[in-house]
């Protein structure tokens, strides 16, 4: 009976506000606009019981799935939000790497001090930290103050509200997801490793090319993936650091609800946004089993 | 021997001036008396007078610490509950789909979350405000906790619980008294990670809110879309140092109680041996 309850209680809590909740969704990315409210039909008649359920059933189809395909805007804010997902992880593991090796090599009493600086801010608002950079990037900011100062730059900064800034804001917000699996990663490594690649006549280049990068790749792979999956339906960092010409998914589902009010084309472009996540969620899962198994 | 070269040296230098600088920024720009954020025009607390007399920005907060407080404790109850279940229930009916709801909403984009859940509350024709946003913050954070304490579960040695209940121990006595506190660290931090991802949000509280209900991110989002505020660098400057001080004291704190438990470890070896 206890056994009972100790299930039945979470699990009736997550079918009730998280699966129903999807339901939801997909059903109304089935169903039409219309001026009512709810905004959109048909609607489920309870009281008719089967044939309700049959009526509501019959009404549904795929129009606004045809919709989101047919105009331009949607597409391209896919391929876009893809794009800078895969640019900003890209820049994500050039700087994190640097910084995890760093930490790597730097003596053991130091390392929990470096990796509790790596966490700090990410107990520190993320708001916070992306606002941080509006004033910094702004056209007479800090940053132009300080260009100008050294006499680098001479007219304001063009970077606020451009995809630079949403980039400059991504690798900064998801830097420590980058650092810390490639960290655990190397400081596992086995330095002795190194040291026979060069005593067998490796320059230090190639004993890190061919012996540190392919010991770090399960960390490599795994911050890749805790990096791009989240920034694909990210809303925050654009739609404070990106301009009006910024296509992310997250923003354009965020304004069809809040400002064109569009309820099912905006649960379409959900549907759509999760179906494109399941590939690399798929893919970040296989790798974690594989690294476990390896690990034994 | 490990060699810390230059290029280490250098890298780590610049990564945490990066990781650190901006934020170091706003805190001295909450201090600017001047109201344009590119001049400095000397020192003044004058902005956290101005945030302090503030009514909205009270209001807001209040209604954040709640949300935090009452969904983080939810979560912790309800997230500890479902790691008991995913790492001791063994095999029940539906389990593949519970560990699924477990570990979808920690992948899923927030705009969805929020979008699915508001649809939900309207569906049911519940009223929007602080309610609904516990509802929403309870169901994703409980996903985190049962992450971390279900991590801790795993490691611990079941027969301790076994040798409890044949003690004549109920198994909620065995859990209350040999399982809680193995893994009281990990529901503490998992409590803290529940807190602060509310004290956080802003995408699914804008979803489920209503009129009745703003909390502090809702507000500072609102107030620097139009640009840089020296009241939100002000009010950024007190979360900052909040939260720093609690993560370094906790983990003094943590550091402290390792450091007595191995010399608990070590005494009653030596007690055996």
């Amino acid at each position: 009976m206890r056994r009972f309850t100790l299930i039945a209680v979470p699990y009736l809590w997550l079918l009730a506000l998280f699966l129903v909740p999807f339901l939801i969704v997909l059903k109304i990315s089935l169903s039409d606009y219309a001026l009512s409210i709810p905004p959109y039909a048909p609607t489920l008649d309870f009281s008719a019981g089967w044939q309700g359920i049959k009526d509501l059933l019959s009404k549904l189809d795929f129009e606004n799935y045809v919709f989101l395909t047919e105009d331009a805007l949607y597409w391209k804010a896919y391929l876009s939000s893809l794009k800078i997902a895969l640019i900003s992880t890209v820049l994500t593991l050039l700087v994190g790497y640097p910084i995890a090796y760093g930490m790597a090599r730097a003596a053991p009493e130091w390392r929990p001090t470096l990796l509790m600086l790596v966490i700090l801010p990410f107990w520190t608002s993320f708001l916070i930290r992306v606002y941080a950079w509006m004033g910094i990037l702004a056209s007479e900011g800090v940053l132009y103050q300080f260009l100008s100062f050294l006499g680098i730059v001479d007219e304001p900064l063009k970077i606020l509200s451009t995809n630079t800034a949403v980039y400059i804001g991504i690798v900064y917000t998801y830097l420590p997801f980058m650092i810390l699996p490639i960290y655990a990663a190397l400081e596992k490594m086995d330095d002795s490793l190194i040291e026979a690649a060069e005593d067998l006549g490796c320059s230090r280049m190639s004993a890190f090319w061919l012996i540190t990068i392919p010991l770090s790749k399960s960390g490599i792979i795994a911050g890749c993936f805790l990096v791009f999956i989240p920034t694909i339906g990210e809303f925050v960092i654009p739609s404070l650091l990106g301009g009006s010409d910024t296509l992310m998914i997250g923003k354009v589902l965020w304004e069809e609800f809040f400002s064109n009010r569009d309820w099912p084309v905006a649960s379409a472009v959900a549907i759509i946004l999760l179906l494109i996540l399941v590939i690399p969620i798929v893919l970040f899962q296989r790798n974690q089993q594989l690294q476990r198994e390896a690990e034994g | 021997m490990r060699r810390f070269s230059w290029f280490n040296a250098t890298s780590l230098t610049l990564g945490f001036a990066f990781l650190y600088l901006p934020m170091v920024i706003l805190v001295i720009y909450s201090f600017n008396a001047s109201k344009l954020v590119t001049v400095w025009a000397g020192f003044s607390t004058k902005w956290y007078g101005e945030l302090l007399q503030n009514e909205d920005f009270l209001d807001a907060a209040w209604v954040t610490i709640r949300v935090a407080f009452f969904s983080s404790v939810l979560a912790t109850v309800l997230g500890t509950m479902a790691a008991t279940v995913l790492v001791r229930a063994g095999r029940f009916m539906g389990r593949g789909l519970f560990s699924g709801m477990i570990y979808a909403p920690l992948v899923m984009p927030e705009v969805i979350t929020g979008l699915s859940l508001l649809l939900l509350f309207i569906g049911i024709g519940l009223d929007r405000g602080v309610f609904t946003i516990v509802l929403a913050h309870t169901t994703f954070a409980m996903c985190y906790v049962s992450v971390v304490v279900s991590s801790r579960l795993v490691s611990f040695d079941k027969s301790l619980e076994e040798a409890a209940l044949d003690l004549g121990c109920t198994p909620f006595q065995a859990f209350r008294l040999v399982t809680l506190p193995i893994i009281a660290p990990a529901v503490i931090s998992g409590w803290l990670l529940a807190f602060t991802l509310s004290l956080d949000d802003l995408v699914i509280a804008s979803f489920t809110t209503g009129p009745s209900a703003t909390t502090l991110p809702i507000k500072i989002f609102s107030a620097v879309r139009l640009g840089v505020s020296p009241e939100i660098n002000a009010l950024s400057t007190i979360m900052i140092s909040v939260v720093t001080v609690g993560v370094i004291t906790a983990s003094i704190l943590s550091k402290r109680s390792a450091v007595a438990q191995q010399r608990d470890e070590q005494a009653a070896a030596q007690a055996t041996g």
